[in-house]
């Protein structure tokens, strides 16, 4: 935050809080008025004890003769007036918190919706980890100074009516008044306007400490075996070296300002003492006056302090809600038409027209036209970033192709509603993705008219029968939960499931069964094709390809050639070299050799601060796509 | 708030041990000694400064009872002298707050920037099977919101701490000074509300307890939504996502209400003591000064100071919810400084400093060697006993998870054997420091990681104190030097993070620079096989045969190609060594585990051939 710009990021943070206020207006009100009334009793407690001192304690004491009727009425008033702080304290703080919790959740919920609502390429364009922060710290962030607001508003009043009562009661304690509370303001604000560049500087260098740490211990193995452990230890020192000292000139400020804050109202409270005493010799004001006052100076100190709050977490505020809106404007609907299509249990017809696809414009297919017919199993095949996945993506509708049309049953995918397009085709993608839920409730999904004996059916289909028999509980078994050891393909399979069990009329498999032993493998599709289903499947092994009716062999985004896999195998050379290249890619499984001793992970983990630090949180896209398969013959 | 999984405290990876507060605490200081020396200095100036907060009611108890209620009408010169000193003395305790601040912050940072940077050290001196058997985001959070959470506390509820103390003691004093019987008043009052409090609190800590809880609920309900857009997506679920977070929202936002309203509860009991203190203080106060043991301005004095009750007993509340984050990331620290590296440098761990390797290329000889790992009965590799001549280029062949990875890490000392023994060049393993062995032996993981810096930079990881000229003389040696001059900065183009503005072929051209520029005795090479561009294939076996050239190398082969080319062939099979001898040698037995493989590499190929 630059300096110049800092009366904008006022401006801008107290719209963002005003829109806070109109969203939660009751409870604002509560909070509110709940903070006014607390302040106008600090100020009246003042006046109350100026009067038990100077009416009440002194003529007794002066007097040697104790009224009853007086002492009472003091005693009641400020027993009276505590009670009434108490109320009006506890309206304020929950009236508050409740409000800032309110809105967090429900901008929570706002954020989480639109994730869900907007298209797959949006998501593509956006890191798991801003995501989520998105929807946890930045939300946060945007509305921590709201909780603080209503005690920095009654504060504001307070101050007021401390000037005024103080002025009415003497106007020359009222110059000192007038004096003292600018000042005192002035100091919260320079305070604040000083130590938010600090702050953020430390921040920012919070951040490059955690970015070292994550890619020291990421290339652990590298350091290790080139010894560079204490370089790399240097490289680290330095920066939290840095961090120390950004920390330290933050630890200076505060020493200099929080004894300043504090001393400048006990300074106010020994003049008023000094003027006090004067126009007390003048006969201008009383004991009780004097008392008053100078115990208003005293109280008043605190509340004062909440202003600045409120001011600290401006910038917070307005750098949470730049990240927060821009979700929450983030355009890229896509969407649905109302065509459905019959229920007919036939499998259905997949055709793509001139399809062709651009990723943030760079093309990525060009002029694809191929048909799978119904109840046919065609592969695709291809090297690395030919655009396999982004067929099969389109073919079950996450995105929308740039140019041509995908056809289902002659309808334009884009003409189908929600409902039917889920209904008709299931895609399983590459990487299993389980619900931290149940076996059951991840294969059915809630979805209508799958019961326990289609769950167990697809189960079947999918060669996973056997090991969900043998879980601890059987269906109820939490695959989510860390412990329960579902292997990288047991997860596979029972995604596979969970395709099957909704009976789709087309299948695509998005190199699903890549970590499922091969004659496993085998036997799911040939299950598959009984079933008669239309399958799109995107293949590495031979052995899949080879059990495929077509094959539709891609390069760089463009259809090079289909046919069957012995057809292509003798008239593509590209094609033929890829297969057996494969092959030689499964010894890539060694690698994963490297981490066999990781345990198996199907929970979600984030392990994230409440300072908005996104480290660790990049860790949930990580874990899940780092799934070791269990092959191990 | 530091949100925490059950695996980033530990469960399942390194053991987390449980132990009290005060033990916690006790080894936390024990680890930074400059923590305990520099606590009596600010503990003297925090307590100075309190003082600075009787200034006030004092003041105000001398210009009532002497300058106001002096014979003969207020006496404006002594109350002038009062506020004159009143202020002096503010300005010395304010001076003094300002350094109890800095040494704070000061001693604090320093110590823990030690911490960190001993723990992120230690993290890198663990063996590789302790580093796997965390998340790296865990042992990330070691060195930063750990050790953050221990220096907030200090910096925040610490200071809080040491004022609530110093204040209320001071007060003490000087009420006791006034009115011994007042001040039993104003300690009837406060004592039943710290007792109150105490007792919301251990609720209260339940009740963070819970938010602390279901944070990480919420944060795991959107991590699915987000990770799982696909799925949701693919099968139009999102109707029961948004019912799944909704909830996990909603438990959240009510544990925060619950733990809002407990903490307001405690703060009102403070209120409502101080109400009782005042009223107690005017009754009692009143009385005593009818009898004449009490001055109006000592009275007055006694009201000031019961405002000094109210902030401490409040604030406990805050304290405790720091505290108890403060104890937790330490303990978390402490733990994994705890974890002893079970391959340790013999530099450090032997008397005399380990020994180092003879000079030139380096014989490799196992004898009886087994490996387990652990909490698994069966071994991954042994009874290995076999010996590789100085210079010889050797190929490990097998299947996957033959245990060919398991000879690969042995022979790097990343893990130790949990029998028998491995000697490069004649020298035990075990007994070679740890820089002799690192600048001798060096291993090409197969995805050679890159650090987010420029090629040149990571190339330079090999050799740090290599010149831009010998990098370029490397380039040229490995064949590389059209490669880099098609790089759009050359030598300079910065790689990404983790490398990924490079292809992986390009990724492991240059993790084979750095491995040649380290210039090693032993090389073990872990194979690339992913099919990278037919370009970057021939130049990577380019490069390869130069590396390997006059040196002893020990190849992890997934292409039998390799096998072919190599001087010798190790087979392994289900954890044993089985066959070894020249690719010609092993192939002429038609039942050995070789043939089978080799008949299979040739059937895999045989229709590019």
């Amino acid at each position: 935050m630059t300096p110049t710009s800092s009366g904008d990021v006022v401006r801008r943070g107290l719209r963002v809080l005003w829109m806070g206020i109109r969203e939660q207006p009751r409870i604002f009100g509560i909070a509110l008025a709940g903070s006014i009334v607390f302040s106008l009793l600090i100020v009246t407690t003042a006046y109350v004890v100026g009067a038990v001192v100077g009416e009440v304690a002194l003529p007794a004491i002066e007097s040697g003769r104790i009224v009853t009727s007086s002492l009472v009425l003091g005693m009641g008033a400020l027993l009276g007036l505590y009670l009434l702080r108490m109320v009006s304290m506890a309206t304020r703080r929950i009236g508050a918190g409740y409000m800032q919790y309110r809105l967090q959740a429900s901008y929570r919920r706002r954020v989480t919706r639109r994730y869900l609502e907007l298209p797959m390429a949006w998501h593509q364009r956006h890191a798991t980890g801003t995501l989520l922060s998105n929807a946890n710290s930045d939300v946060e962030a945007t509305w921590f100074p709201i909780a603080p607001m209503p005690f920095a508003l009654g504060s504001v009043v307070m101050l007021i009516g401390a000037l005024v009562s103080v002025l009415v009661t003497d106007w020359v304690l009222g110059l000192v008044a007038l004096g003292l509370f600018p000042s005192l303001l002035l100091l919260n604000i320079v305070y604040t306007r000083k130590m938010a560049p600090r702050q953020a500087h430390a921040q920012q260098l919070r951040a490059e400490v955690s970015a070292i740490g994550h890619e020291s211990f990421d290339g652990a193995l590298v350091v290790k075996t080139m010894g560079r452990e204490e370089d790399e230890t240097a490289r680290f020192q330095q920066r939290a070296e840095q961090l120390r000292d950004a920390l330290i000139r933050v630890g200076r400020l505060r020493g200099m300002f929080d004894p300043l804050l504090e001393a400048l109202p006990h300074v106010g409270t020994l003049v008023v003492l000094l003027v006090g005493t004067a126009r007390l010799q003048q006969g201008a004001v009383g004991v009780t006056e004097l008392v008053s006052v100078a115990y208003l100076f005293i109280v008043m100190a605190f509340p004062v302090r909440a202003i600045g709050w409120v001011l600290a977490e401006l910038p917070r505020s307005v750098a949470g809600w730049d990240r927060v809106s821009r979700v929450l404007s983030a355009t890229g609907q896509m969407p649905y038409g109302e065509v459905e299509l019959h229920q007919r249990p036939e499998p259905a017809t997949l055709r793509f027209d001139r399809v062709g696809f651009a990723y943030q414009d760079r093309p990525v297919l060009q002029d694809v036209s191929f048909t799978v017919p119904a109840g046919q199993t065609v592969a695709l095949v291809g090297p690395t970033g030919a655009g396999k996945s982004t067929l099969a993506t389109l073919a079950a509708r996450l995105m929308d192709p740039t140019t041509g049309r995908v056809e289902l049953d002659g309808q334009d995918l884009r003409d189908l509603s929600a409902a039917s397009l889920a209904q008709t085709v299931a895609l399983v993608p590459q990487v299993p993705f389980g619900f931290d839920d149940t076996v059951r409730a991840n294969v059915a999904l809630d979805r209508a008219g799958i019961d326990d004996a289609r769950v167990w059916e697809a189960l079947r289909l999918a060669q996973a029968e056997g090991f969900v028999a043998a879980l601890p509980e059987g269906l109820d078994t939490l695959v989510g939960e860390r412990g329960t050891s579902l292997s990288g393909g047991q997860r596979q399979r029972l995604t596979l499931a969970r395709a099957q069990a909704g009976r789709p009329r087309l299948l695509i498999l998005d190199d699903a069964t890549s970590a499922v032993d091969p004659r496993v493998e085998a036997a799911i599709l040939a299950g598959l094709r009984e079933q008669g289903t239309t399958i799109l499947v995107v293949a590495y092994r031979r052995a899949t390809i080879a059990l495929a009716d077509q094959v539709v062999y891609l390069e760089h985004g463009r259809v090079v050639a289909t046919g069957t896999h012995a057809e292509l195998l003798a008239r593509v050379p590209g094609y033929a070299n890829l297969v057996t290249a494969y092959e030689r890619a499964e010894a890539d499984l060694d690698r994963l050799e490297w981490q066999e001793q990781l345990p198996e992970r199907a929970t979600i983990e984030v392990d994230a601060s409440a300072n908005g630090l996104e480290d660790g949180v990049e860790e949930v896209a990580e874990d899940t796509a780092q799934e070791a398969p269990e092959v191990r013959r | 708030m530091t949100v925490t999984s059950p695996a980033a405290t530990g469960t399942g990876g390194l053991p987390e041990r449980s132990e009290s507060i005060l033990s916690t605490v006790r080894r936390g200081l024990a680890l930074s000694p400059e923590l305990r020396t520099g606590l009596a200095g600010t503990i003297a100036l925090a307590l100075v400064w309190t003082v600075g907060r009787v200034a006030v009611p004092v003041a105000i108890q001398q210009g009532i009872d002497r300058g106001l209620q002096a014979p003969g009408g207020p006496n404006l010169g002594l109350v002038g002298t009062v506020v004159v000193m009143a202020v002096a003395l503010l300005a010395v305790t304010t001076v003094c707050g300002y350094a109890m601040m800095v040494r704070l912050f000061t001693v604090s940072e320093t110590a823990l920037t030690g911490v960190r940077v001993r723990a992120f050290r230690h993290i890198h001196d663990l063996s590789m099977l302790h580093q796997q058997a965390e998340r790296r985001g865990a042992l990330v959070s070691r060195v930063t919101t750990d050790v953050d959470s221990i220096t907030q506390f200090m910096q925040f509820g610490g200071v809080m701490l040491l004022i609530s103390f110093g204040q209320l003691s001071v007060a003490a004093v000087v009420m006791t000074i006034y009115s011994w019987q007042l001040t039993l008043v104003v300690f009837a009052a406060f004592i039943p509300a710290a007792f109150l409090i105490r007792i919301l609190q251990q609720r209260l800590a339940d009740a963070y307890g819970v938010v602390r809880r279901r944070v990480g609920e919420m944060l795991a309900a959107i991590g699915e939504s987000v990770v799982g857009a696909q799925v949701i997506r693919a099968y139009g679920v999102a109707g029961r996502t948004a019912r799944r977070l909704d909830h996990a929202i909603s438990g959240y936002q009510q544990a925060q209400q619950r733990a809002q309203r407990m903490s307001v509860a405690s703060f009102s009991v403070g209120e409502l003591a101080a109400g009782l203190a005042l009223s107690g203080v005017v009754l009692v106060g009143v009385m005593l000064g009818v009898d004449g043991s009490l001055t109006v301005g000592q009275l007055t004095a006694f009201l000031f100071l019961v405002n000094l009750f109210i902030q401490p007993v409040q604030m406990f509340t805050e304290l405790l919810n720091e505290g108890q984050n403060a104890v937790a990331g330490w303990r978390r620290v402490l733990s994994i400084l705890d974890v002893k590296p079970d391959v340790a440098d013999p530099a450090v761990t032997d008397p005399d400093g380990g020994q180092r390797l003879p000079s030139g290329p380096l014989s490799v000889r196992f004898v009886d060697v087994g490996f387990a790992y652990p909490g698994s009965a069966t071994e991954a590799l042994g009874d290995v006993n076999l010996t590789i001549e100085p210079g010889q280029r050797v190929a490990v062949v097998g299947e996957t998870g033959s245990g060919k990875t398991t000879f690969a890490k042995l022979l790097t000392r990343l893990m130790d054997p949990t029998r028998g023994r491995i000697e490069l060049g004649g020298v035990p393993l075990t007994r070679v420091r740890f820089d002799a062995l690192r600048s001798r032996v060096v291993m090409v993981p197969q995805d050679g990681f890159l650090f987010h810096a420029s090629v040149a930079d990571n190339v330079r990881f090999g050799r740090p104190t290599a010149t831009d000229a010998e990098l370029e003389l490397a380039f040229t040696e490995l064949g590389l030097s059209d490669w880099v001059a098609s790089l759009p900065e050359g030598m300079h183009t910065q790689v990404g993070e983790r490398g990924e503005a490079l292809s992986v072929g390009e990724r492991q051209l240059v993790a084979l620079a750095r491995a040649y520029l380290a210039d090693p005795d032993l090389l073990v090479l872990d194979e690339a096989t992913s099919a990278v561009d037919p370009a970057t294939e021939v130049r990577l076996q380019r490069a390869l045969d130069a590396v390997t050239r006059g040196r002893t190398t020990v190849t992890i082969a997934h292409r039998l190609s390799t096998a072919q080319a190599a001087d010798e062939v190790i087979v392994v099979d289900k954890g044993r060594v089985v066959q070894r001898g020249p690719h010609a040698e092993l192939v002429r037995d038609p039942d050995s585990v070789y043939a089978w493989l080799y008949a299979s590499w040739l059937e895999q190929t045989r229709s590019t051939a």
